[in-house]
């Protein structure tokens, strides 16, 4: 009597099907092992499930034993590929019979490097969009391409600043020449959206973009437009009341107001404002509610809320590099840099020598570590490539015009930083120079260019662009995992 | 009558703090808040639709209030003034209403100084920070994380130092 036994790799489950009689019969004989794995073909990194198929004669055991002349594979048949390779690889995976070892079957299974996107977007810090006045000094900037979502209508702007102190992509109306559909609130009014900068605001609807930069892609991102004062609809004053005195007011009206075309935060958070925006009662004024009667603040969901583009793309999406060269004392005319997208997903993220320093990713003090610095500790500080310089409590630098000149120039300070692990890094070593020096020459990338921020407990140190210089510093974005643990992070090597 | 309405508002803080509330029965100018009296804390907690929290710490009381996503801190002195405020969370405050008309000087005095270096670069996305004899504020922080604050240094009283105002 034939037995017929078909082992399904499913988990531990086998199937057996049985002609009749009983199942403690005496002999038995396999005849043959067969197997098969599905996809045949995959990348390093990757996992293909295999099965037998075991026939035989009685009451014969159709369990069968793994084995893969690469990688591994598991009890169950699920093949594991090495996790990185250049070259393709053949793989022959063999199942064997546990009750005959001389039956045995074979297949292939082929796996190919990963086809990885480039990830890899060139900054360069320069003098900004042709005729800024005063000319940017500290601001990387990138070429994005934006389309209507799932069409082949796209545009491509340059000198988009790169922020890794906010998240989503802001577009000064000016510059945009397609037409990007509006988005809609839960009430079908359009959606505004007034966001505050430490030195301004900016306001303006939502719309929908497909993002790429470099080679990678996000598709059906909301992004915002930013508005002239002058624009429709008009700024709330629950959003230019939170101007700080002093502040540029609505700094996305215009490219000279903005000094960029365009901004892309790349940064902790996948959403910019978070849960904060979705059921707070009374809503915060952030995101506004526009009928035709005017613009009120409303709840959105985080779907709604303008996004990280890096959350968005298919591969490399946990955070971003950010590299420069050094520059020397008293800067350079340009620095090309690097915005790099992922951690540690390919062979030019890896976190290297670089510290990690977690932030919380809620609280009053979302995405702040501490920094000890001049005998003091600073709990409110942060790393951000959107801010120009050093900004940090010092009252013994002389201030010019919102800037530090210090008497004896270069300055050189120390300071430790610590994460909210409680782990504090190596010490960190960076120069002041006098600000009005510096901007003697036509130079716009500086490593030692700083400013006042606040003093007394309530304090911060703000690690703006001229901390970049010299240094790999990661972002790793809320909630996603890298091979330096969990973000939201901030992580950098000393130069 | 504006003597009544402030005291009418007195009574709705609480008692620990009655001494100032009495000092401000004599006759200031209801609105506003920084440089304005303890009555005003009223107006920026019905403005901002917040909790209030109090605190006597004997050299003066701070005044909390906890709305959507910010916190605003309010020091009142002996006096009865509002010699500074404070503020923290993911959004800041509305400060035209907090700083009254301080709003204005603070703008003024930042004006000047960007006149000054106008043909300059300018700190972008920066920490913004006004010295004036009259006005010492500070804001810093980034996207869902703002701290500030602001004090008139005539009003702070003897023995109360700026990092106390945070």
């Amino acid at each position: 009597m034939h037995k017929l036994a078909i082992l399904l790799a499913l988990g531990s489950v086998v199937l057996m099907v049985a002609c009749g009689g009983s199942s403690s019969s005496g002999s038995s004989t396999i005849t043959s092992v067969t197997d098969s794995c599905s996809p045949p073909t995959i990348n390093y990194g990757q996992t293909s499930q295999c099965s037998a198929s075991v026939m035989g004669l009685g009451n014969f055991n159709s369990a069968v034993t793994w084995s893969a002349s690469a990688g591994s594979i598991s009890a169950t048949g699920l093949f594991s590929a090495p996790s990185s390779g250049d070259v393709s690889l053949l793989v022959t995976v063999t199942a064997t019979s546990a009750q005959d070892g001389s039956k045995l079957g074979t297949t292939t299974v082929t796996v190919n490097p990963t086809q990885s996107a480039n990830n890899m977007a060139p900054i360069i810090v320069d003098a900004g969009p042709a005729g800024l006045q005063p000319p940017s000094v500290n601001v990387g900037f990138v070429t994005v391409t934006i389309c209507v979502p799932g069409t082949n209508t796209c545009q491509t702007i340059d000198h988009v600043a790169v922020d890794t102190g906010s998240s989503g992509l802001r577009i000064v109306s000016s510059v945009l020449s397609i037409p990007l559909p509006p988005a809609n609130d839960s009430s079908g009014n359009p959606l505004g959206e007034c966001l505050v900068f430490l030195d301004g605001y900016v306001w303006g609807p939502v719309a929908t973009a497909d993002i790429t930069v470099a080679g990678e892609k996000a598709s059906n991102v909301p992004v915002q437009v930013m508005v002239p004062s002058s624009g429709s609809p008009p700024v709330p004053g629950s959003c230019s009341n939170q101007n700080p005195p002093g502040g540029a007011g609505n700094e996305g009206g215009s490219v000279n107001a903005f000094g960029a075309n365009a901004l892309i935060g790349v940064g902790l958070f996948q959403r910019d404002c978070g849960p904060a925006c979705v059921s707070n009662s009374p809503p915060p004024a952030a995101y506004y509610d526009c009928p035709a009667s005017g613009c009120n603040p409303t709840n959105v969901t985080l779907a709604q809320q303008v996004a990280n583009p890096v959350s968005g793309f298919g591969s490399d999406n946990n955070g971003v590099l950010v590299q420069f060269p050094s520059v020397p004392d008293g800067g350079s005319l340009t620095s090309n840099g690097l915005l790099i997208f992922g951690i540690g997903t390919q062979t030019n993220n890896g976190l290297g020598d670089s510290t990690v320093y977690p932030v919380p990713d809620t609280g009053n003090n979302a995405g702040n570590f501490t920094t000890m610095f001049n005998g003091s500790s600073y709990p409110q500080s942060f790393i951000d490539s959107g801010s120009n310089g050093f900004f940090f409590p010092d009252s013994s630098i002389p201030m010019c015009n919102g800037w530090y000149c210090p008497t004896n120039s270069p300055d050189n300070l120390t300071a430790v930083n610590q994460g909210s692990n409680g782990q504090s890094g190596p010490t960190t070593h960076f120069s002041i120079e006098n600000a009005n020096n510096l901007f003697s020459t036509n130079n716009t990338a500086f490593s030692t260019l700083g400013g006042p921020a606040i003093g007394g407990a309530n304090s911060s140190f703000d690690w703006g662009l001229s901390f970049f210089f010299g240094r790999d510093v990661f972002t790793a974005i809320e909630n996603m995992s890298t091979p330096g643990g969990p973000g939201p992070y901030f992580a950098y090597n000393l130069p | 009558m504006n003597i009544f309405k402030l005291a009418g508002t007195c009574s709705q803080i609480a008692a620990r703090i009655l001494l100032s509330c009495l000092v401000l029965v004599l006759p200031f100018p209801a609105a506003a808040v920084l440089g304005d009296t303890a009555a005003s804390v009223l107006d920026d907690q019905a403005g901002m639709k917040g909790t209030l929290r109090s605190v006597d710490n004997h050299t003066y009381v701070m005044h909390e209030i906890t709305s959507s996503g910010t916190v605003v801190r309010e020091f009142v002195s002996p006096q009865g003034a509002v010699f500074g405020v404070a503020w923290e969370g993911q959004f800041p405050p509305d400060l035209q209403q907090l700083l009254g008309p301080y709003y204005q000087q603070a703008q003024q005095a930042r004006e000047k100084s960007q006149q000054e270096g106008s043909q300059q670069p300018r700190p972008r996305r920066a920490p913004i920070a006004v010295e004036t004899p009259g006005l010492v504020l500070y804001e810093t922080g980034h996207m869902r994380s703002f701290h500030g604050q602001a004090y008139i240094p005539q009003l702070v009283p003897q023995g109360v130092q700026a990092s106390d105002i945070h």
